[in-house]
């Protein structure tokens, strides 16, 4: 059914339709609606069968995950930001035993300074902890990507973070369609876990392993995403045919066929760049769009595939690896090894600046020149990153640079009168 | 695309504001994005909302920097910030005070415009007649109905149900016709004039 809603109330909606047994959540800040919805419909006696566990800390929230998951209850919990590293080695914990917990990550920067905004920073910064990473471009891609998300968890038996920008989506207002509980449940069955603790079937989860046996376990995380690259496509396909909806897969191209630049990004600014690859197509340029979608597992072959016909291309993408450059450019380089083709990068957007079509006109042209540096930072004010450069070199104590910064820029900090 | 931007304070509405707008297009069949500039808030706080209106699904994230449309909810902001900033020229202002943009000093902003295209609501007054509380978001939308011709004053009903219920409906209702007439009204004294 179609709605005019907010994306975490649509998410939550979409989760209480997939049947979650127990939901555990801290619910203070940095949280979304979604939670705070889905509370609503346990309590409310809509959501039947399900727990409803508030919890003291995000830490707790992934333990309880954990703990449920093991007895057999479909599981899910959310967070963002500060709360997905506070819940870090519950994290790795849950992706170490194969329990197939199901998390969104509304996409949000990570302090100092302190930043309320959304960015990558935090799930990417998750990214070897053997979760899945799936990323929406929008609202009625993160509902489809949670009905999906259940499903491939449960398989593979491994968890999943559904990952949507914080603000851009979590609270927007747009059109999405609510499916039906008889779709859903035709299309997602009751769990069946590959393994339970069960009093009747005594079995023992997270043994201690030593190097003899470590190796192993751990490869089998890795086998287990090298599974899920075949299993997404058929998922999403399935979802498809049964929902009549293009949601999920690896990647999605947009005019990629032919172009001699193309543009990969994860999640909501993809829209964006997509209008800015219409205005200049219709100037003539020759330039596409390719979304990653599944970002843990890393398709590599497909992104290979799509870009293999390009000159060049930039990953715009909303992380920094400090002292390094782009994490997602870093993979999305691996894919093309050999090939000889140009690669750009381009830091945007971080702690919510907002990536202007402006802006995104003028670095694809120069990126079509070839004009770009390796990497570059997109609208950075290079007027108060060097006066800071030279505060610093002319005095020992130039004081707190976040502060500085916010002096220099004319913005009102912290401080009063 | 048709894109609003609404200026207000903490506390009076302004994100529930474009949520609104956003489902009374929705409700004529049109695809609608509204979404708040996002800050930590407080009451009384500066708050900024946008929503935009479009036949085709609506890709686009920026913040709206050439609104087509402006709703300022409070006239003391506009000795505080830009509000004007990057109006279209042929675009709609809807301001709630009870004073007059002359009256306020705003003759120059109404210079090479579409007079017929601005309007004054005491949104507050109204708010404080059928809500009993002097929140002027759901009478200024109403009047941006009946100002831009983007909706009709049922679909701006259709979103207040959706979002109250009871006594607080009934009241938003009865404000929202108000000030969807009062704005009515005053057009049609500026096409005579």
């Amino acid at each position: 059914m179609l709605k005019q809603m907010e994306g975490s109330k649509a998410v939550a909606e979409a989760v209480g339709l997939c049947r979650p047994e127990v939901i555990c959540a801290y619910p203070i800040s940095p949280q979304t609606h979604i939670v705070e919805a889905l509370g609503e419909m346990v309590k409310s006696g809509k959501l039947t069968p399900c727990e409803f566990i508030n919890v003291e800390s995000e830490f707790a929230a992934m333990s309880v995950a954990i703990g449920s998951s093991a007895a057999g209850a479909r599981s899910y919990t959310a967070t963002a930001s500060q709360g997905l590293l506070f819940m870090v080695e519950a994290v790795y914990n849950a992706s170490g035993l194969g329990l197939p917990i199901v998390m969104p990550v509304a996409n949000r920067a990570i302090g100092a300074p302190i930043n309320i905004w959304n960015d990558h920073s935090d799930s990417l910064s998750q990214r070897d902890s053997g979760w899945l990473q799936l990323f929406a471009e929008t609202n009625q891609e993160a509902v489809d990507l949670h009905i999906q998300a259940f499903r491939l968890a449960e398989e593979l038996s491994m968890p999943i973070m559904v990952c949507m920008d914080g603000f851009i989506l979590t609270h927007a207002f747009e059109r999405v369609d609510i499916p039906s509980q008889e779709q859903v449940d035709k299309y997602l069955p009751p769990f069946d876990p590959r393994q339970v603790l069960d009093p009747a079937e005594p079995v023992s989860i997270g043994a201690m392993v030593g190097p003899e046996a470590f190796m192993e376990v751990k490869y089998l995380a890795h086998a287990k995403q090298m599974q899920a690259i075949d299993l997404i496509p058929q998922l999403a396909n399935e979802f498809k045919q049964q929902f009549g909806r293009d949601s999920g897969g690896l990647v999605r191209s947009y005019f990629t066929e032919g172009a001699e630049t193309i543009i990969i990004a994860m999640g909501s600014v993809l829209g964006t760049i997509k209008d800015v690859v219409d205005e200049m197509r219709a100037e003539g340029h020759n330039i596409g769009v390719l979304g990653i979608i599944s970002y843990r597992p890393f398709p590599l072959a497909e992104v290979r595939a799509a870009l293999v016909n390009c000159k060049r291309f930039v990953v715009l993408e909303k992380s920094l690896a400090v002292g390094m450059g782009g994490i997602v450019a870093t993979d999305v380089r691996m894919a093309v090894t050999g090939t000889g083709i140009k690669g750009f990068t381009a830091i945007a957007g971080l702690g919510g600046r907002s990536i202007p079509k402006s802006s995104l006109h003028t670095l694809f042209r120069q990126a079509e020149k070839e004009e770009l540096q390796p990497v570059t930072f997109l609208d950075l004010d290079w007027d108060v990153v060097n006066k800071q450069l030279e505060r610093e070199k002319q005095t020992r104590r130039s004081g707190p640079i976040a502060e500085n910064i916010l002096h220099d820029k004319g913005v009102v900090s912290a401080k009063f009168g | 695309m048709f894109q609003i931007r609404v200026h207000g304070r903490g506390g009076q509405g302004v994100v529930t504001a474009t949520e609104m707008l956003s489902v009374a297009a929705f409700e004529e069949g049109r695809h609608a994005q509204a979404f708040p500039s996002f800050g930590s808030e407080r009451t009384g706080a500066p708050v900024v909302a946008f929503c935009r209106i479009d036949d085709k699904e609506i890709r686009l994230r920026e913040p709206i920097m050439e609104p087509d449309a402006l709703i300022i909810q409070d006239p003391t902001l506009l000795h505080q910030i830009d509000v004007f900033a990057g109006l279209k020229q042929d675009g709609y202002v809807l301001l709630n005070t009870n004073h007059t943009f002359e009256e306020l000093g705003l003759a120059d902003i109404l210079k090479g415009r579409k007079a017929e295209r601005f309007c004054t609501l005491p949104a507050n007054e109204i708010g404080k007649t059928h809500i009993g509380r002097p929140i002027p978001n759901v009478p200024l939308i109403a009047g941006f109905a009946a100002l831009s011709g983007m909706f009709k004053l049922e679909s701006v009903v259709l979103a207040i149900n959706e979002k109250f219920s009871g006594k607080i409906a009934e009241g938003n209702i009865a404000a929202a016709t108000e000030a969807y007439n009062l704005v009515k009204e005053q057009m049609k004294g500026a096409n005579h004039a």
